[in-house]
């Protein structure tokens, strides 16, 4: 192959400067009939690298009542991931998918939204749903698992915890899309894993988000893996948040353990959202620091090095550092916000304590307005049962 | 036809006979439930493929985007488990969703979405968030469809707690039982026998009879020897040879079951008390299909009744065939009457 290539030359189409007998070509500078101009991606397209703040000069003119209201909830937030670890150890929590590591996203996409708007939380994003002011023990209810929904999901306008990865996105864009239809000025965010984007469900959330113009936010948090699958094996695009791109929205790339910037970036998105300016995908790079619930392995896929490499840009210890090179708190404010973060936890773990309320009848009270026939039979029988269960219980105690 | 088949229900609500009727086929009457329904409450939207500008494949939609705009009746994606998806949280937010389904094997996509959501969000909220979405779903065969357009999916739905499954058989019930469909706040999938939507009734949209709630069967003939028991596209099938059998002196009574879940045993029971006898007829496969859990239900409730096992006759347990062997596959007149045949009348005497 020859190293030195001369540049393709321009040719001038109208004058084919092949052999004379070969008839002119007919002019054709038209593009087919059914090519029409579409947006033009560049303004679409990411960040080279992720959005930061936090020890940036930028972080110097940040809002010091966001910066002190952030720290605060990433401080509750790491204490509610440690505490719903541990309730799973004692057997008051069935299952625990901890958000540690990842607080900045969990705070971050609770405080942008106004009372109106509405969270799409998955199974991780408990904090999410906390951060916005639900009741943990209500939020926790599918995790303890005395019920799969522990709130009025209108009462608060939090989407049930979504398990089927991905299967909350359509629900957000459909939600957002019947609002702005009825003329209400609610915003929807959703979020998602780095896994759940190769869902077919991720991609028809986007996509009909993008055609309806629909006022939702996609926060998809990439903490690496999922489960155990990293993210290579996941996807070849160049981020994630390129993948917008594809849907004709914009991606936006940033710094997830950074709450500051992840709030910056995610309350742009919401305010243009709601100014009618269609929806955004929000790729936030962070790190799953725990396993990926209380009964997996993670050593199994993933060396301690890289943990530790992770931890040394933790998303509390980066606001605290911000504080402080500001001058905005103290030791004793420090030590106070951990007081209260204890207190919550307490409280946490005293109710859990208890035993949950249980009632059979609510099987088959709620699979349809009025209970078919066939489950009326089958809620007498379970009563006869219970029932029979209780009349023995009471003679072994005669 | 079947629209003339005397009407004696288990409720013993007379068919109002509308006034000034014309003929009307059932694919106008679906069509016309949407307008009405759509008409009288502005909550409720159509999604769909192609429901918009050209009124769906089968023209059901026709004219609703003319009279209440695209964002009423709107034209999606192509999207199966995004149109369900999407109106899930329209559901949310306090709209009456109805998705159409292009045809039945196309609605696979959106089997996750209406298994984990759809079915489960009542229950999962405590009846706090109940999902009022009705999902059409044209299904069934003898229409000459190329492969992934004939199956009879209902038995998925059927196994899926949580939703509704309904199925008209006529024309006056395509309009009566969708609109039970939209107003209801549960989900119902609305499964329509593709091949009956041309069959025609003396059915006025002016004076469409009263709705009837969901979950009622309804004895098409009476007759006292045998019971057919069947539903949507074989219907017709029964009630032709349940006029066959009148000719050999059996009388056959046919139960029209209209809705699977809820399912009707008090009609369906009442009627095989009566006559001792049941074969169930319908087009999915006989393996797992309704007709099993029919079978077993009436044998569970009626068996001292009984004179004969309930026999079934159904689709065969294949794939669904190409146009030019479906006949071979699809219950005809001839297999009924072969299993009223073996259902073991030597046996009284
Ligand atoms: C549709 C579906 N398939 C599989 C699973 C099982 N599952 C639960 S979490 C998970 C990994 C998801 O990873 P990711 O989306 O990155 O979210 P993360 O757990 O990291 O927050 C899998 C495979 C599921 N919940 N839903
Ligand atoms: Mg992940």
């Amino acid at each position: 192959m020859s190293k030195k290539r001369q540049s393709t030359p321009v040719v001038d189409r109208r004058r084919p400067t092949g052999p004379e007998d070969v008839p002119e070509a007919a002019e054709h500078t038209v593009t087919p009939p059914a090519w029409r101009p579409r947006v033009d991606p560049g303004p679409l397209l990411p960040d080279e690298s992720p959005f930061r703040l936090l020890g940036t000069e930028a972080a110097q003119e940040a809002d010091p009542a966001l910066l002190k209201r952030l720290h605060r909830e990433l401080v509750l937030g790491r204490r509610y991931n440690t505490q719903a670890t541990a309730l799973t150890k004692q057997g008051r929590l069935a299952v625990y998918p901890s958000s540690t590591g990842q607080e900045a996203c969990e705070v971050a996409a609770a405080l942008v939204l106004e009372e109106r708007d509405w969270l799409f939380p998955s199974y991780r994003d408990t904090l999410a749903a906390v951060a916005r002011g639900l009741d943990p023990m209500q939020a926790l209810t599918l995790l303890r698992g005395d019920w799969h929904t522990g709130y009025d999901p209108r009462a608060v306008r939090i989407a049930p915890l979504s398990t089927p990865l991905a299967t909350q996105l359509p629900h957000a864009v459909g939600l957002a899309h019947a609002a702005r239809l009825k003329g209400d000025d609610v915003v929807a965010l959703a979020m998602v894993g780095d896994g759940g984007t190769s869902e077919g469900d991720f991609h028809e959330a986007l996509n009909f988000a993008a055609v309806w113009q629909a006022p939702v936010v996609f926060l998809v948090q990439n903490n690496g893996f999922a489960i155990s699958v990293p993210l290579d094996k996941q996807t070849a695009a160049p981020s994630l948040a390129h993948k917008a791109v594809g849907y004709g929205m914009p991606g936006r790339l940033v710094d997830g353990n950074d709450a500051l910037a992840v709030h910056t970036v995610l309350a742009e998105a919401v305010a243009g959202a709601r100014a009618g300016g269609g929806p955004t995908l929000v790729e936030a790079i962070t790190y799953r620091i725990d396993a990926h619930t209380n009964a997996d392995d993670a050593t199994r896929y993933r060396g301690a090095e890289e943990v530790e490499a992770w931890r040394a840009h933790d998303p509390v210890e980066l606001m605290e550092g911000a504080l402080r090179a500001r001058g905005l708190a103290d030791e004793a404010a420090f030590a106070a916000v951990r007081e209260d973060a204890e207190r919550f936890a307490a409280s946490l773990r005293e109710r859990m304590n208890a035993d949950a309320e249980l009632t059979p009848a609510d099987l088959f009270d709620h699979v349809y307005a009025e209970p078919t026939p066939q489950l009326r039979e089958q809620a007498a029988q379970l009563r006869a049962e219970l029932d029979a269960e209780a009349a023995s219980h009471g003679e072994d105690l005669r | 036809m079947t629209a003339s088949a005397p009407e004696t229900t288990g409720t013993a609500r007379p068919a109002r006979r509308a006034k000034a009727a014309k003929p009307a086929t059932m694919g106008q009457a679906i069509g016309r439930a949407l307008r009405d329904a759509m008409a009288e409450d502005p909550a409720v939207h159509v999604l769909g493929e192609d429901v918009g500008t050209l009124g769906g494949v089968f023209r059901i939609t026709d004219g609703l985007a003319a009279e209440f705009g695209d964002d009423r009746c709107t034209d999606t994606p192509l999207a199966e488990a995004g149109i369900l998806g999407t109106a899930v949280g329209m559901a949310m937010y306090g709209l009456r969703p109805v998705v159409e389904m292009q045809f039945d094997a196309f609605a696979y996509p959106s089997f996750e979405q209406l298994a984990s959501h759809v079915a489960k969000m009542r229950n999962r909220t405590r009846g706090a968030m109940p999902l009022p979405i009705t999902i059409r779903v044209p299904y069934g065969g003898g229409i000459g469809g190329v492969e992934h357009h004939s199956d009879s999916s209902e038995a998925y739905y059927v196994a899926t707690p949580g939703l509704h499954v309904v199925t008209p058989a006529t024309v006056e019930d395509a309009y009566g039982l969708l609109r039970a469909a939209i107003a209801s706040d549960d989900p119902v999938v609305f499964m329509e026998p593709k091949r009956l939507y041309w069959s025609k009734s003396d059915w006025s949209p002016e004076a469409p009879a009263e709705v009837e709630p969901i979950g009622r069967a309804v004895v098409r003939r009476a007759g006292t020897d045998a019971t057919l028991l069947t539903y949507g596209p074989s219907l017709p099938v029964c009630l032709e040879a349940a006029e066959a059998a009148r000719a050999e002196g059996r009388q056959l009574e046919v139960v029209d079951l209209r809705s699977l879940v809820p399912f009707d045993d008090e009609t369906v029971c009442a009627s095989v008390r009566r006559t001792g006898r049941a074969v169930v007829v319908h087009e999915a496969t006989g393996f797992g299909g309704p007709g099993a859990e029919i079978a077993a239900r009436v044998t569970e409730r009626c068996f001292h009744h009984l004179e004969a096992p309930v026999l079934r006759v159904t689709g065969f347990d294949i794939p669904y065939p190409p146009p030019m062997l479906e006949r071979h596959h699809l219950p005809g007149v001839d297999r009924v009457l072969d299993a009223v045949e073996r259902l073991q009348w030597e046996a009284r005497s």
